[in-house]
């Protein structure tokens, strides 16, 4: 099958003056239609600048993709004009956000924000693209959908108003979902509502998402590939039920590790020491090594590459 | 006069407690008024806490899981003494000391102290992290400015940092070291409770496990005593002798950990367990997912506080609100299914 999105050695860094914040630091990554990859990693692993990269919508002037590759659907969107580009957000790829009271505009109300993309991308008029808002809104569950689209921001739950944003991000049938941490400021029973709402847009609309998370145990419940991220780099990347039987590189390992279990009773948690490198210098060997039980002298010479240890199972470490 | 509902009183198979109560807490409520207008009319009133009440016993974690807006951390406030009960008692040490005020709930306060959720807003970032962790043996003690130095030291390195970071300013440190400096803070006064709300929900899973483990070690060489307020149902039960579950401003199950997590009773508990990711659990799990919203606690609804949400609803819970009941020994549940 052909991939939808794949990702060449893109390169993603913030230039200010002669300081340089390597977020995104060669990273390969493939997505094929209808599949659910999650990008998974702790803060300042570059997870979301990858996102923001694929969307183009990296913080100008400092962030700039440096090299690298970014083709879907046939082109480079790299090389895209910002009006091309344009083009692309909200139709063929979407993107919800982490905070949905941040990302929805608190003064438009509820439709409104939902037509906008509509009219944008379909030219259709007003009252057709209302109709189309209330469907999507009732596909998504929100209850009351008619009276909903009159509403503000505000006025709705957390659960509802990440809803709304997937009911946005929907409207235009897009090939690619990129959910950044959609779900982190959910209480546990609404994440359990929308983590399986977005299982069922993948199921109904066949749309591919990228779902980026922290969460091992969202991982576990959604992927069916699974990117692991340290660094600016990706470190592992297998199918998901490999990931968790698996795991080969000390890092995922730890991260698994760490994770206090609903079902066994541990005394001590295993905890990965020391703290994530400085990427504006980031050391010349493996950039775990100094948190890496296995450390050995080799590592700390030069950087491991991603190999491929087993069929579809990339590692980067020198000693797997 | 009010009514006093007793607290429960469970000795835990597992836990490590002594069996002297510590703190107790009896039918426990915050109802903040929700005021309209121009003369700020009280029109209604949020129902944050309920009715709780619980017992911490000497060297006993006690986990509270619950939602956003269940009122976990109104409890934790109002057992800290930072927001005053509406009604209820708090009996911390054998002292009630529901409405202690001034020096006497100052020397109070030197054997209960918090660990905050965010460790960028908990530390003021203009004091020197000496400054912070000395301000409670400043103001609480006659120590000398040398013996306070020394004291400031001891601690750094209890949690695991360096003497001479106390010459540093919170912004040079990680949010993992910063909480370990807000654990220091805690345990400048050797309290006897620390009330720890969210304290490692902001941290990456790595570190969330380095503070995790120290704050069990702190635990067991300084004999004290916690309250882990937490949304994660799994750091709650790694860290928990017992641990109470919180939904809209009601503990509706408390019993200990081993018995809640393989025998939960409260519906709302298991949907909760049920509902939350699990890494070793993928591929097989049966889901209960909860339609719908918590209600709001400005309006929540008659009988129990669950029945809108409750897959096993009855016609008797829209009705009469259940009260806890012990239905195993030490297992405490309000439900109308277990009565």
């Amino acid at each position: 099958m052909e991939p939808l999105l794949a990702i060449e050695d893109l390169r993603t860094y913030f230039i200010n003056k002669d300081v340089q914040v390597r977020a995104v630091d060669g990273i390969d990554l493939t997505v094929y239609p209808r599949q659910i990859v999650c990008i998974v990693g702790e803060s300042g692993c570059g997870k979301s600048m990858t996102s923001l990269s694929i969307m183009r919508l990296v913080p100008k002037p400092r962030g700039q993709i440096v090299s690298g590759k970014i083709k879907f659907a046939g082109k480079d969107l790299v090389q895209l004009t910002e009006q091309q580009m344009s083009d692309i957000r909200g139709n063929e790829i979407s993107m919800i956000f982490q905070e949905p009271m941040t990302a929805l505009n608190p003064v438009l109300r509820v439709g409104e924000q939902i037509t906008e993309v509509l009219i944008r991308h379909r030219k259709i008029g007003k009252r057709e693209a209302m109709k189309r808002a209330v469907e999507m809104l009732r596909v998504v569950g929100v209850p009351r959908a008619d009276e909903i689209v009159s509403e503000y921001p505000h006025q709705l739950s957390g659960g509802m108003r990440q809803r709304v944003m997937i009911a946005m991000a929907m409207v235009c049938d897009p090939k690619l979902l990129i959910a950044d941490e959609p779900t982190t400021a959910l209480d546990v029973t609404v994440q359990a509502q929308v983590l399986e709402l977005m299982k069922r847009m993948r199921d109904d609309f066949g749309t591919a998402i990228i779902l980026i998370t922290h969460d091992l145990g969202v991982v576990a419940e959604m992927a069916d590939h699974v990117v692991v991220m340290y660094a600016g780099q990706v470190v592992e990347s297998v199918g998901a039920d490999e990931l968790f039987a698996h795991p080969l590189h000390p890092y995922t390992k730890g991260l698994m590790a760490s994770i206090p279990s609903l079902d066994d009773e541990a005394e001590k948690l295993y905890s990965i020491p020391g703290t994530v490198p400085d990427a504006r210098e980031f050391p010349v060997g493996c950039r775990f090594a100094d948190r890496c039980p296995l450390v050995q002298t080799s590592c700390r010479e030069r950087p491991p590459e991603l190999r491929e240890i087993r069929p579809g199972h990339l590692v980067r470490c020198g000693l797997v | 006069m009010e009514k006093v509902v007793s607290a429960p009183q469970v000795s835990s198979g597992d836990s490590k407690s002594t069996g002297n109560v510590l703190l107790q807490v009896v039918d426990l409520k915050k109802h903040f008024p929700i005021t309209s207008g121009l003369l700020r009319r009280t029109v209604g009133h949020v129902r944050a806490v309920d009715g709780v009440s619980f017992t911490v016993q000497e060297k006993e974690t006690l986990g509270i899981v619950g939602e956003s807006g269940c009122g976990k951390s109104t409890v934790a406030r109002m057992v800290m003494r930072l927001v005053e009960p509406t009604s209820g008692r708090i009996i911390f040490d054998g002292q009630d000391i529901t409405r202690l005020r001034g020096r006497e709930l100052r020397r109070i306060r030197s054997n209960l102290q918090m660990i905050f959720q965010d460790p960028y807003s908990s530390l003021n970032p203009r004091m020197a992290v000496q400054s912070i962790i000395a301000e409670p043996l400043v103001v609480n003690t006659q120590m000398t400015g040398k013996q306070v130095v020394e004291r400031v030291c001891e601690l750094l390195e209890t949690v695991g940092l360096h003497a001479d970071d106390r010459l540093r300013y919170p912004h040079e440190f990680s949010g993992g070291q910063r909480q370990r400096i807000g654990i220091a803070r805690a345990l400048a006064l050797n309290p006897k409770l620390i009330v720890a709300d969210e304290a490692v929900s902001a941290l990456d899973v790595s570190i969330q496990a380095q503070i995790l483990n120290l704050m069990a070690d702190l635990r067991n060489e300084f004999n004290l005593s916690y309250i882990f307020i937490s949304h994660n149902l799994a750091v709650v039960r790694h860290i928990s002798d017992r641990v109470g579950v919180m939904y809209l401003g009601n503990l509706v199950e408390l019993t200990s950990k081993r018995e809640l997590y393989t025998n939960p009773l409260h519906p709302y508990t298991v949907a909760l367990l049920s509902a939350a990711p699990e890494p070793k659990r993928r591929g097989r799990r049966e889901r209960i997912i909860l339609q719908g919203d918590v209600p709001s606690p400005s309006n929540p609804p008659a009988g129990c506080p669950f029945h809108t949400r409750c897959p096993r609803v009855m016609d008797e819970c829209r009705i009469q609100r259940p009260e806890m009941r012990e239905v195993r020994p030490g297992h405490f549940v309000a439900c109308h299914l277990h009565a």
